[in-house]
């Protein structure tokens, strides 16, 4: 009886594990048929190589993703430009700085930090960032890449934050131990000693926030002014993958050509996110082996 | 155990009545974001008359509302754009029989900053502006400043009326995609250097905070301003246009009462008192021949 009951949760464990799978295929799967209409009428070099989107066009549609696939890099590099030594710096005060209450508090207003709503962040971005970046840089409005990469910045913090002290906690105590009976000062010890120990987590948690970042709609749809065309500099407006799928799929009519094309644009981010995630596991499997 | 029963009855008869609302009396409207703020006021005065009747007003734009009334998802869309012909030979297919009634006239309002020294255009010069031909205000008598584009998303019936009206061709891929009129207006206030449009009933509150561009038809003619009832009406002003609602088929019911209500005198005043205009007897010969309402 116990046996029978072990191997049934032990069944129900190996199912859901089976569903993420199963669930991650399904939506590659969708993603890749609902796109192939798409390019039964656009060309496939057309959609990878031409700046010019504007299917709704009075005049000709046109299908071309480079200026979205710019403005979404833009976006998701000015971010971790921002949040990765901020939030590296701010987790090796928290592990290694901080006093215990200072911590106690700190830390779980990371993590709330965390919870807020993406609108809001968009909404300060438009009444608080926006003006501001107005006024530093002089220009007439705010609404630019710079808006969306402080904007993200602030939504990857938690992320990078909370995993990489986590990370450098999980540090064995005997290394720092060891460090400091070397002589080294408590400075030497977190910098040479206990930051490349922890690199692994470190990378991981600051490619979560990439894949936080690259993902994130409504923020970037608020604060960046999306327009559509090539973006010049982090001063003027871009409008990110997202953001186009957000703004044209509510009212595309089904099954036409732009409605296949906007499938198109979620395969390409599917397939951007998954090079990430891939590219940050093997990194840190060379790592750990280095490391061992 | 009897005061749990009488609980039960209570939250019952709660839960029936709401299923009752739901199913029967709630009216469903959907679409524009020029509409959405008038629509929802002439909505609360007609429920205040009709106690028992229901109406939920939503937005998403005119393009949301049209596809909404296809997919029979709501019973009335508003629409500030008419809908095309593409549109209603996808509601006919799908057994759908749109009719078209006109409520108000707007005069979409081409709106600067207050600091810009410019206050009328050209229809033409307008048009050039957004397709990103005119790209400095130097060229059109200003101050020499870049000139900022601030329109609306493809799924707007304002963004698609300003195409084809004015520009006759595609908006300058520098144009901001704003979410709403609302957000445009801000902006505006805000943007020494931006350009805008949006529907009148929004700019009736802001008129001292921003510009109201006047315009004219060609380079000879008069410059009118939107806030001028007379010359919207007759359509003097160039960007003169209905703002309309589509229901399936001959209304019936709720949605014909409702309609009722929209163009008798008192929804007419309640147009006016949101900054939007009465319609002319033009269009109401329209309503009376397409919906049997006047």
């Amino acid at each position: 009886m116990i046996k029978f009951k072990e191997k049934l949760i032990h069944g129900i464990f190996f199912f859901n594990g089976l569903l993420v799978v199963i669930v991650l295929l399904g939506i590659f799967a969708l993603l890749v048929f609902t796109s192939i209409p798409a390019f039964k009428e656009i060309s496939l070099r057309e959609f990878l190589f031409n700046s010019n989107w504007n299917p709704t066009s009075y005049v000709k549609s046109s299908y071309g993703i480079v200026a979205m696939l710019v403005s979404t890099f833009m976006v998701t590099l000015g971010a971790l430009l921002i949040a990765v030594p901020l939030g590296i710096g701010t987790a090796a005060y928290l592990s290694d700085v901080a006093s215990t209450r200072v911590r106690e508090i700190a830390k779980p207003t990371v993590e709330i930090l965390a919870g807020i709503p993406s609108v809001v962040i968009g909404f300060l971005g438009i009444v608080l960032v926006g003006p501001f970046i107005a006024k530093v840089f002089n220009l007439h409005n705010g609404l630019n890449a710079l808006n969306g990469s402080i904007l993200l910045a602030v939504m990857a913090l938690p992320t990078i934050i909370s995993l990489s002290e986590d990370a450098l906690k999980s540090v064995p105590k005997s290394y720092e131990e060891a460090s400091l009976a070397l002589g080294a000062t408590h400075w030497q010890t977190l910098v040479r000693v206990k930051l490349p120990a922890a690199l692994s987590g470190i990378i991981a948690a600051c490619m979560l926030g990439m894949g936080r970042a690259i993902g994130e709609t409504m923020t970037v749809l608020m604060a960046t002014g999306c327009a559509p065309a090539m973006p010049e500099s982090f001063l003027g407006a871009v409008r990110t993958m997202t953001s186009s799928i957000a703004i044209e799929l509510g009212e595309v009519p089904y099954n036409t050509t732009h409605y296949y094309a906007l499938f198109g644009i979620g395969l390409v981010l599917f397939i951007i996110t998954f090079l990430v995630n891939m590219s940050a596991d093997i990194i840190l499997h060379r790592y750990q082996k280095v490391a061992k | 155990m009897r005061r749990y029963l009488g609980i039960l009855a209570v939250a019952s008869m709660f839960l029936a009545s709401a299923v009752n609302v739901n199913a029967q009396d709630m009216l469903q409207i959907k679409g524009s974001d020029t509409l959405i703020n008038l629509v929802q006021r002439l909505a609360e005065e007609y429920m205040e008359k009709n106690p028992g009747k229901y109406i939920a007003v939503t937005g998403g734009g005119s393009g949301t509302g049209i596809a909404a009334l296809i997919n029979g998802k709501c019973d009335i869309a508003n629409a500030s754009r008419l809908m095309k012909p593409k549109e209603i030979t996808q509601a006919n297919e799908r057994g759908a029989d749109p009719k078209r009634v006109v409520i108000a006239m707007d005069g979409l309002s081409v709106i600067t900053n207050l600091k810009n020294s410019v206050t009328k255009l050209t229809k033409d010069e307008i048009g050039k502006i957004f397709r990103g031909e005119i790209t400095n205000w130097k060229e059109v008598g200003g101050t020499d400043m870049a000139i900022t584009l601030y329109g609306r998303q493809s799924n707007s019936g304002t963004f698609v009326f300003f195409r084809d009206a004015i520009l006759k061709g595609d908006y300058s891929q520098k144009m901001n995609r704003m979410n709403g009129n609302a957000q445009i207006v801000e902006a505006i206030k805000q943007d020494m250097s931006g350009i805008g449009y949006v529907g009148v009933g929004y700019v009736k509150d802001a008129s001292s905070q921003l510009n109201v561009v006047k315009v004219a038809s060609s380079p000879g003619a008069d410059y009118t301003s939107p806030l001028n009832s007379n010359d919207v009406k007759s359509g003097k002003y160039p960007l003169a246009r209905p703002l309309n609602q589509y229901v399936n088929g001959s209304p019936k019911g709720a949605t014909r009462d409702f309609i009722a209500f929209e163009l008798s005198p008192e929804g007419q005043k309640i147009i006016e008192q949101e900054g939007f205009f009465p319609i002319p007897d033009e269009y109401r010969d329209f309503n009376r021949k397409s919906v049997g309402l006047e």
